[in-house]
């Protein structure tokens, strides 16, 4: 390999440099028709899962049709999708804030010849390189985070369970069966760097081990005192300890304080807290961002662990479809997961899912967790 | 022929959602390929040791990435985050691998010109691995080596005209719903603000000077489709004050199911014949709406805005036209204090160019929290720690009904010295004089 350069000289660095010019105006990439009709949009419909309709002032109509996409993405496919994005859309495409794609046509016929052409392109491993859906009140794609691909955080992997949970909710992307739209999303830590906080169901990948402590290195690679301010739950304290033969600089860690959260190790590499045997997911249920009939809500904890089965995850991806099956058999429409929960109550909701609600499930972290306690005679037996 | 087996990831290639194992195997192959007859200038190989090193981590259930790594580009402190194996030997071609964050035209539209020469550049530089996009809305390049940072950050500027975005204790970048671009419910223009604001704030998305990161998001309505007040320090949530408007004919229309309600969003399943009574308007969280069998009425004043009635008969119901944004403060994930939401710091405000109005708001949140956060504090901490209140004063908001749920449960008041009758002294001579000792 020759380095090739393209005119930077490091001993230069601001020779010619352009810095601080920001991302390229929105509105250069709008296809025409998007551009003419621009704020002058007047309803829409979804004609069929992932294809909408909308239709503008001018009596102008775009269809778009949507289509589910893995987060993680080569230049080779973004190259695919710009020959269908030139083929079908004059050259142009965009992303959802959920990862999906969305190629807009100005006639049903391109609709329809987009549509098929987009269901029927395949990996070579055998699964779908474009599957339409992930509109209405359907199973959208996941949100996700970076996982074993990328992070050194994780306490799990994210592109793989959500390709196993994706196959398992599958039906439920390219239909709209739901009783109100279901967002799931998944995060490989409590980082959430893809918040999951407020999801319908958020996986959460989670230790269970206090952090190492590696003793040698403590003092040379760790501001201690920022390893110690970390600590949530005040489990960290400096201390001097024996190491070969000398006194060093370390922390000690308060074992049944430690919940685990890893903070104290994203401040200090010479904690280290990832544990293959005991890491795994969490699932909370029922958060929501819209304000449509209820208010915003967090998502709760309803099952407190579920061990890494890589490479499919079966644990997970069962409970997570079994939970999404008695929500759409109950639920009324437009009730959210959590909505539905909360009218019938949670003790309900773990009769009916069968999920075992244990110790785990009750808040204990600062005053948060009060509100949470039941302070009524109002429950149901 | 693969250089490493990897059975188990193999087992991802099933099933009928997109696989990121076949996505990467197909870049791996196109790399060996070489079509385009490229001076590859970081290891041809590197897609193969990724998935080897992913393959290890799905049999020992654990990151082979190393803590963190501080690289980046000439006089930017984000953007760039450095990343490396703990398994250098076994996987050369992953030994350093690190991201790059590019910054996204709002509302992630684009042509097939702009792809195209992001994956040339990193085709040639990269790993040809991106993220589309990362969770902050960034595109995400991943996988490249250092001695290719200022190359492909010249690239992106002199020949796409095109910045990166921000990572660490900075501003993060700002993402916009589609809004007023390809929704009827946009209530002002998202993509034009978080543009704007993304523009006249990079000196603060380039150059971290926070206690720790910071986000604004922009909903065009309180569907909140990029999850503005969940997700951001700074949500701006498009709203409305006057009446919704209602087309009768078209209600009518729903009611005798001529349109399909909300939509079409629920044909997957047969829910019976529409019902306004039942759908609508039993479903009204403030109960402000009537149905007479012929005529809808909505009392405004009582109106809270869920969007329920519009999003489920669209064509009939249409937002107001006196439109704004209330301003949402503090939003976060749990680590470390627990979760929080965004809470309403303004009700209303004109989202007009140039968005002084709103600038005006962020530059006293930054100027408080930069004085008074703790390292690593999001401001959503920071309010919690010093009071709504200290928010209030900082941002010179007057106190609403609307800021709270409830107003307090308990008397423990921190009154001003001044709102006090002779401030905090006493006169202990004169009080003695009246009390006994």
């Amino acid at each position: 390999m020759a380095f090739i350069s393209t005119g930077y000289d490091p001993k230069k660095p601001m020779e010619g440099r352009i810095s601080d010019i920001g991302p390229h105006k929105y509105d250069q990439y709008f296809p025409p028709v998007i551009a003419k009709n621009f704020g002058k949009w007047v309803y829409h419909e979804v004609l069929e899962p992932g294809v909408l309709l909308h239709v503008a002032e001018s009596g102008d109509k775009v269809y778009t049709v949507r289509c589910g996409g893995s987060r993680t993405m080569s230049i080779t496919h973004i190259r695919e999708i710009c020959d269908i994005a030139d083929k079908y859309c004059d050259g142009y495409v965009r992303w959802t804030t959920r990862n999906n794609m969305e190629f807009m046509v100005k006639d049903e016929a391109t609709m329809k010849a987009l549509r098929d052409d987009l269901n029927s392109r395949k990996f070579a491993g055998g699964s779908q390189k474009f599957p339409v859906g992930g509109t209405g009140a359907c199973i959208c794609n996941m949100i996700h985070t970076q996982g074993w691909i990328h992070c050194h955080t994780p306490a799990t992997d994210a592109s793989g369970p959500v390709k196993a949970v994706m196959d398992a909710l599958f039906d439920g992307f390219i239909h709209m069966r739901m009783p109100a739209p279901v967002r799931v999303a998944l995060a490989c830590c409590i980082n959430m760097c893809g918040a999951v906080h407020c999801s319908d169901i958020g996986l959460v990948g989670i230790h269970r081990k206090p952090p190492m402590i590696d003793t040698a290195w403590v003092d040379q690679l760790c501001e201690i005192p920022l390893a110690v301010a970390a600590c949530p739950t005040a489990a960290v304290r400096p201390t001097k300890v024996e190491f070969d033969g000398n006194k060093v600089n370390s922390v000690a860690i308060k074992e049944d304080r430690c919940m685990y959260c890893g903070n104290c190790y994203t401040m200090c590499p010479a904690l280290p807290i990832a544990d293959g045997e005991s890491d795994g997911i969490a699932i909370m249920v029922g958060g929501k961002v819209s304000n449509r009939i209820t208010w915003p809500k967090f998502s709760k904890v309803v099952v407190a662990y579920i061990p890494n089965e890589p490479p499919r995850w079966p644990t997970l991806t069962k409970t997570v479809r079994h939970i999404i099956d008695v929500y759409s058999a109950n639920a009324e429409k437009y009730e959210r997961l959590g909505d539905w929960a909360e009218r019938i109550g949670w003790e309900e909701f773990f009769k009916l899912t069968g999920l075992e609600f244990t110790e785990h499930l009750i808040d204990d972290f600062r005053e948060s967790a009060y509100y949470s306690w039941r302070q009524s005679t109002q429950f149901k037996f | 022929m693969a250089k490493y087996p990897t059975p188990m990831l193999d087992e991802l290639e099933s099933g009928p959602w997109p696989s990121f194992v076949s996505d990467i195997k197909q870049e791996a192959a196109n790399r060996k390929a070489n079509p385009k007859n490229l001076d590859y200038q970081i290891p041809v190989d590197c897609l193969e040791d990724l998935l080897g090193q992913v393959e290890l981590s799905y049999k020992e259930k654990e990151t082979h990435w190393k803590h963190g790594g501080i690289v980046g580009v000439f006089g930017y402190g984000g953007g760039v985050i450095g990343r490396y194996s703990d398994q250098p030997e076994m996987f050369p071609g992953v030994a350093a691998f690190h991201t790059m964050r590019v910054a996204q035209p709002s509302g992630k539209y684009y042509d097939t010109k702009f792809l195209r020469t992001l994956c040339d550049i990193w085709d040639l530089r990269g790993s040809g691995l991106t993220n589309m996009h990362g969770s902050t809305g960034d595109i995400v390049l991943l996988g490249t080596q250092t001695p290719q940072l200022e190359e492909i950050f010249w690239q992106l500027t002199h020949e796409m005209k095109n910045d990166l975005g921000g990572s660490g204790s900075n501003l993060r970048t700002p993402a916009a719903c589609l809004g007023m671009s390809r929704c009827e419910f946009a209530c002002y223009n998202t993509q034009d603000m978080c543009y704007q604001l993304t523009m006249d704030y990079q000196d603060e998305l380039h150059r971290p000077a926070f206690p720790y990161k910071f986000k604004f998001k922009f909903d065009g309505c309180p569907n909140g489709c990029v999850c503005a007040m969940a997700r951001s320090d700074f949500a701006v949530i498009g709203t409305w004050k006057d009446d919704i408007k209602i087309d009768q004919e078209k209600v009518k229309a729903y009611v005798a199911g001529e349109i399909k309600p909300n939509a079409g969003a629920h044909a997957g399943r047969d829910w019976g014949p529409f019902n306004i009574e039942k759908e609508v308007i039993a479903r009204c969280p403030s109960q402000c709406m009537k149905w007479d069998g012929s005529k809808l009425s909505i009392k405004t004043a009582d109106c809270v805005r869920c969007m329920h009635c519009i999003n489920t008969m669209p064509q009939a119901l249409h937002i107001g036209d006196e439109r704004g944004a209330c301003i949402l403060v503090g939003a976060k994930a749990p680590v470390v204090d627990g979760a929080q939401m965004g809470s309403v710091l303004i009700p209303f405000i004109s989202c007009e160019e140039p968005y002084d109005d709103i600038k005006e708001v962020i530059e006293k949140i930054w100027d408080w929290w930069m004085e008074e956060g703790k390292n690593r504090e999001r401001v959503g901490e920071t309010m919690k720690r010093l009071s709504f209140q200290k928010l209030l004063e900082a941002t010179e908001t007057p106190a609403m009904p609307c800021q709270v749920k409830n107003p307090r449960t308990n008397p423990f008041i921190f009154f001003k010295e001044s709102e006090v009758p002779g401030g905090w002294t006493h006169d202990l001579k004169a009080y003695r004089q009246r009390h006994q000792r």
